[in-house]
């Protein structure tokens, strides 16, 4: 790109001002800025993204302005192509225009040039020498030589002309670069997506946004087996096969039919001893017509599959719909009262019906291993293993989900075990959890029967009269009916307020309901009464000739606290994980670039053309050789186009040198 | 236009000849040493590092001192180790000196201590203090490359798939990036014979040691992290070297900028000052601010082309518009610019001073801002 020698006439042509315009410095400096400066737009504002996640982001108004602006896919904008094309198109004209002058200037030695424009020259020098002239030609010639010119001798009126010059090859540099940025763009306009968008705009094409099985996908979405590039992906479970990919485009995806099929044997991950994960790993068949035999191989990440130009690479992870096998456990009355064995898969979605509620239950995810960092811990890069989980949803004939997160097997809190299940009513939120107490059998039998006698309306009804009766016979002689019915009334109430809301919806209520000045004295009393009412209901069948143990003590503070936190829990049953078959889906990026070795040949030049434009600079001498009388007149005179520090002193060794060898060493 | 004579001094050929030998014989020890468990990347990566090592330190003393004390000291830390990391708690040596931390903070401390030497030195106008300038420069790049030479030993001895180059993280990359820049700043202080620009570069180096020391007894980042799997690369040993030696030059090139304006001002308001009559000639500095760019956009294009080589093996496709990619093109573009504007349009002076100035923003931001703001999937280091 040089604005050189374009002398502006008043009467050109509109095609030549254009031309002229085109291949100007300054629009191509302004278009390397304005591109860089667009470029910024797409790296703020992220590509690519669900389109209702821009609504939610920016409201409908600055929607629809950004959509229209293409701000949500910068990078194949249509004016931001333009802006590419506008760069391609001025360096293709500045590369038209210069390279014929580029390449005589690599050849030609200028032999054209006068005495007096040699010593107007900013690097010149001029002595005489004794030595006679066509030996003394032949020493400045080999001292040139020497040091790397080319030299031609020409015989002109003025004497005899030595035109020398080195690092021709610099020019190549110009042309190497500008080229490699032309190539390049090429290569990349290949690999984009501008023939779909044609297609599209032709009406040839349609984006799907429907959630379809991929066979009912219509054929004006699905694009055929051809050369042309795409980027694509699809999640394969294990032990399935597929022969598709989907493109996925603005607010819908496109169907990019595949000249083969993919079976995907297994799926592996691999972890560190810190529990990081080491590698992804999957055992691939590819199946071929024209493969005499499956193809079996194992891709991972870095270590991609290439077939016919295809590239598949190992990209992403799910889960390929494990089969679970769950109990479910009544936490609400209406749920019955002892456990249920079912199974499931995951992205299963089954009603669940008790009473009058329904709910959707939603498989979404398993684990079957969830190393942690262990929040009890101080360290908490003290990571352990808990085990297998899966997560669900709970949905809400309102569309209103709960999130949940259990664990197989019970994880231990202050040396006791817990089953383990984490609850949130947003993605926004942290996990909140419940522990439930393992009995000594590792079951949740002892906590369900705990749980089932508090809503046993006998028990209740015999355990608080006992504690009533003991009660009063220690506080008074005489009997009194009414005592007795009220102090009963309220151990029964006690503990119905302790199923509705844990002791801190007793809490509440002593702190709402009690006379401000009894609040301190009756407020202790009724929470030790309720506490002895628990304990009694708890230890109502056991073996009274043994003594409680302290594990026993411990479990049922444990069990309270739990049952406890039930109301904040919100599901009505509370899902086991007994077993699981896990099935995983390798998720692949599958890929074709057709204009890759072209964006690859034009990365070879550039980086070429880079270093010889700055590190090969192009350097001339010219020695006059002048005989007058006896004596030779020198006159030597030099320029470089790069780099003038470095040739003030290498012609400076020069001058010394030549002068050396001609016998005159009077250096100023 | 006042001459500074650049300093191209040969060393004498029986130096040059011994150095280009010991290469051979050390890439010939290791290739013969380890012949059965190399690989073609490593023996590649054998061969490329005694070539660049040859000529780097053919003509240049102090680089064959430094990578001779380097290669000690990286042996000495190694051997100390032995098979076991816990070595670092019982020997004094390593506890002190040799070990990765223990040599990083000897780095950090020294680069702070040359940047006060050079400051000092300016301003005193005392030639002797700006070569312990130089002597601490050279003594902290030498503790920095043995920190991460002795890293990398460390890494193995976690865990022989533990391992990894030490060029793979935030942490490491800071230090990568201080004594690239050092060693590029010390090549053209020889090369232009003037110490009075050392204090400048070494304040954008000691900026960056300030930021990692924050960043290691912050958030803990000095700790050794086994890589993630899209990390497991050879494309990653020199996509992100090559990177540095561009981010290192165009640091270098911004605050030849910031001494060149404070040194033009001076001049102007014909300030008897220390600027305006110790600093080098305004085109000297000029002239080395293009040196710097140029040497930095030729790797910048080289790091960029092989993280595309790497990309497309990696994430299915050489280009992704990747926020990180896409800074890189726009820290290209700028230079670009910046070259065109200085090579053909012959701006000069300030305005250029003010625009590599700003270029190390831009750098900045690509470096380190997108990982901080944006993401993407370059966000391995994230803050």
């Amino acid at each position: 790109m040089s604005d050189v020698n374009v002398p502006s006439k008043p009467r050109q042509s509109f095609g030549k001002r254009l031309v002229s315009l085109l291949g100007s410095m300054d629009l191509a400096i302004t278009l390397l800025l304005v591109l860089a400066i667009a470029s910024v737009i797409g790296t703020v504002l992220q590509q690519n993204q669900p389109y209702a996640d821009y609504v939610i982001k920016f409201g409908p108004f600055w929607f629809e302005v950004f959509e229209s602006a293409g701000l949500y896919d910068v990078y194949s904008a249509l004016w931001f192509l333009i802006i590419l094309s506008l760069l391609v198109v001025s360096t293709t004209v500045c590369v038209v225009r210069n390279a014929p002058n580029m390449l005589k200037d690599m050849w030609e030695l200028r032999t054209q040039v006068r005495e007096k424009s040699l010593r107007s020259m900013h690097h010149t020098d001029n002595w005489s020498s004794g030595i006679e002239h066509s030996q003394l030609a032949a020493t400045m010639q080999a001292n040139l030589s020497d040091a790397g010119f080319r030299v031609r001798q020409t015989e002109k009126e003025e004497g005899l002309l030595l035109s020398a010059m080195s690092g021709s090859l610099n020019r190549l540099g110009y042309l190497f670069t500008h080229i490699a940025i032309i190539v390049i763009c090429i290569g990349g306009l290949l690999d984009s997506n501008l023939r779909i968008k044609f297609a599209e705009w032709q009406g040839d094409l349609k984006i799907e946004t429907r959630d379809l099985a991929t066979n009912d996908v219509p054929v004006e979405s699905r694009l055929p087996v051809g050369n042309q590039a795409f980027r694509g992906s699809i999640q394969i479970p294990e032990g399935r096969v597929a022969n598709v990919a989907f493109l996925p485009l603005r607010d819908g995806y496109l169907v990019q039919e595949l000249p083969f099929a993919l079976k995907v044997d297994d799926f592996r991950i691999e972890h560190y001893i810190t529990g990081q994960p080491k590698s992804f790993e999957t055992d691939l068949v590819l199946f071929d017509d024209d493969l005499a035999e499956p193809l079996k191989t194992t891709i991972s990440v870095n270590h991609p599959l290439i077939h016919k130009g295809y590239a598949i690479y190992q990209s992403s992870f799910a889960d390929g719909g494990s089969g679970l096998v769950l109990e479910a456990w009544p936490l609400d009355e209406r749920a019955g009262a002892s456990p249920e064995k079912f199974a499931v898969k995951v992205f299963d979605k089954r009603p669940m019906t008790w009473g009058d509620k329904q709910l959707r239950l939603e498989i979404n995810s398993f684990r079957p291993f969830n190393i942690n960092p262990d929040p009890t811990e101080e360290d908490p890069k003290n990571v352990r293993n808990y085990g297998p989980s899966f997560g669900f949803k709970l949905r809400s004939p309102t569309g209103e989900a709960r999130e949940y997160v259990n664990y197989m097997v019970p994880v231990m809190k202050d040396d006791r075990p817990f089953f383990l299940s984490g609850v949130r009513s947003s993605q926004a939120e942290e996990f909140g959890y419940l522990y439930i107490p393992v009995d000594s059998q590792g079951s949740l039998k002892e906590f369900n029967r705990f749980l089932q006698r508090l809503r046993d309306k006998d028990a209740v009804e015999r355990v608080s009269k006992q504690m009533m009766l003991e009660t009063l016979t220690q506080m008074t002689d005489g009997e009194n009916q009414q005592l007795q019915d009220n102090l009963q009334e309220t151990l029964k109430a006690l503990v119905t307020m302790f199923l509705r809301g844990g002791f801190t919806g007793v809490a509440e209520f002593i702190d709402t309901s009690l006379p401000e000045g009894q609040k301190e004295k009756l407020g202790s009393a009724y929470l030790s009464m309720l506490r002895e009412m628990l304990a009694r209901l708890f230890f109502t069948d056991k073996d009274q000739t043994q003594a409680v143990t302290e594990a026993e003590l411990l479990f049922l503070q444990d069990a309270a606290d739990a049952i406890g936190s039930l109301s904040r829990y919100g599901s009505p049953v509370y899902l086991g994980l007994k077993d699981y078959a896990h099935v995983q889906a390798s998720g692949l990026q599958i890929a074709k670039a057709p204009g890759k070795n072209t964006v690859y040949l034009g990365c070879a030049l550039l980086i070429l053309g880079v270093f010889i434009l700055f590190y090969l600079p192009q350097r001339r001498f010219w020695v006059l050789l002048k005989q007058n009388d006896s004596e030779n007149e020198i006159i030597l005179a030099g320029m470089s186009n790069r780099n003038p520090r470095d040739f003030e002193q290498f012609f400076d060794q020069m001058r010394v040198q030549l002068r050396r060898e001609t016998g005159n060493s009077d250096s100023h | 236009m006042t001459t500074t004579i650049l300093n191209k001094e040969s060393s004498p050929l029986a130096i040059q000849w011994s150095w280009w030998l010991l290469m051979i014989l050390a890439a010939g020890l290791l290739l013969s040493m380890y012949s059965n468990v190399f690989d073609v990347y490593e023996i590649g990566i054998v061969i490329f590092s005694a070539v660049s090592l040859g000529l780097l330190g053919q003509n240049w003393p102090g680089f064959r001192v430094h990578i001779a004390v380097v290669t000690g000291l990286s042996l000495a830390g190694i051997q100390l180790y032995g098979n076991n990391l816990t070595s670092a708690e019982s020997s004094f040596l390593l506890n002190y000196i040799l070990s990765s931390q223990s040599a990083i903070m000897w780095m950090s401390t020294l680069y702070v201590m040359a940047t006060a030497a050079y400051f000092t030195g300016l301003f005193a106008q005392s030639a002797f203090v700006e070569k312990v300038g130089s002597a601490l420069t050279w003594s902290a790049t030498t503790m920095g490359i043995v920190g991460l030479m002795v890293r990398w030993r460390e890494s193995y001895l976690m865990g022989d798939d533990i391992g990894y180059v030490p060029v793979s993280n935030l942490y490491e990359v800071f230090i990568l990036f201080a004594v690239i820049t050092a060693l590029l700043y010390l090549f053209y202080e020889r090369r232009f014979r003037t110490r009075a620009l050392g204090g400048f570069v070494l304040l954008v180096i000691s900026a960056a040691v300030a930021f990692l020391l924050w960043y290691a007894f912050d958030r803990n980042a000095a700790d050794i992290q086994p890589l993630v799997p899209a990390l497991q690369s050879y494309w990653m040993k020199i996509h992100v070297p090559a990177n540095f030696v561009g981010y290192g030059a165009f640091a270098m090139a911004a605050m030849i900028g910031v001494a060149y304006l404070l040194t033009s001002w001076a001049r102007d308001k014909q300030s008897k000052g220390v600027m305006a009559k110790v600093m080098p000639d305004l085109l000297v500095m000029e002239d080395l601010m293009y040196k710097a760019i140029a040497l930095g956009f030729a790797f910048f294009t080289v790091a960029t082309v092989l993280g595309a080589l790497w990309a497309a093996e990696a994430w299915g496709g050489y280009w992704s518009w990747d926020p990180k990619e896409t800074w890189a093109l726009i820290v290209w573009l700028n230079y670009a610019a910046w070259l065109h504007m200085r090579m053909i349009k012959g701006w000069h002076g300030r305005p250029m001073a003010w625009w590599a100035i700003i270029g190390l923003f831009v750098t900045l931001f690509a470096f380190l801002g997108v990982n901080m703001f944006l993401g993407g999937l370059h966000s391995y280091g994230e803050l």
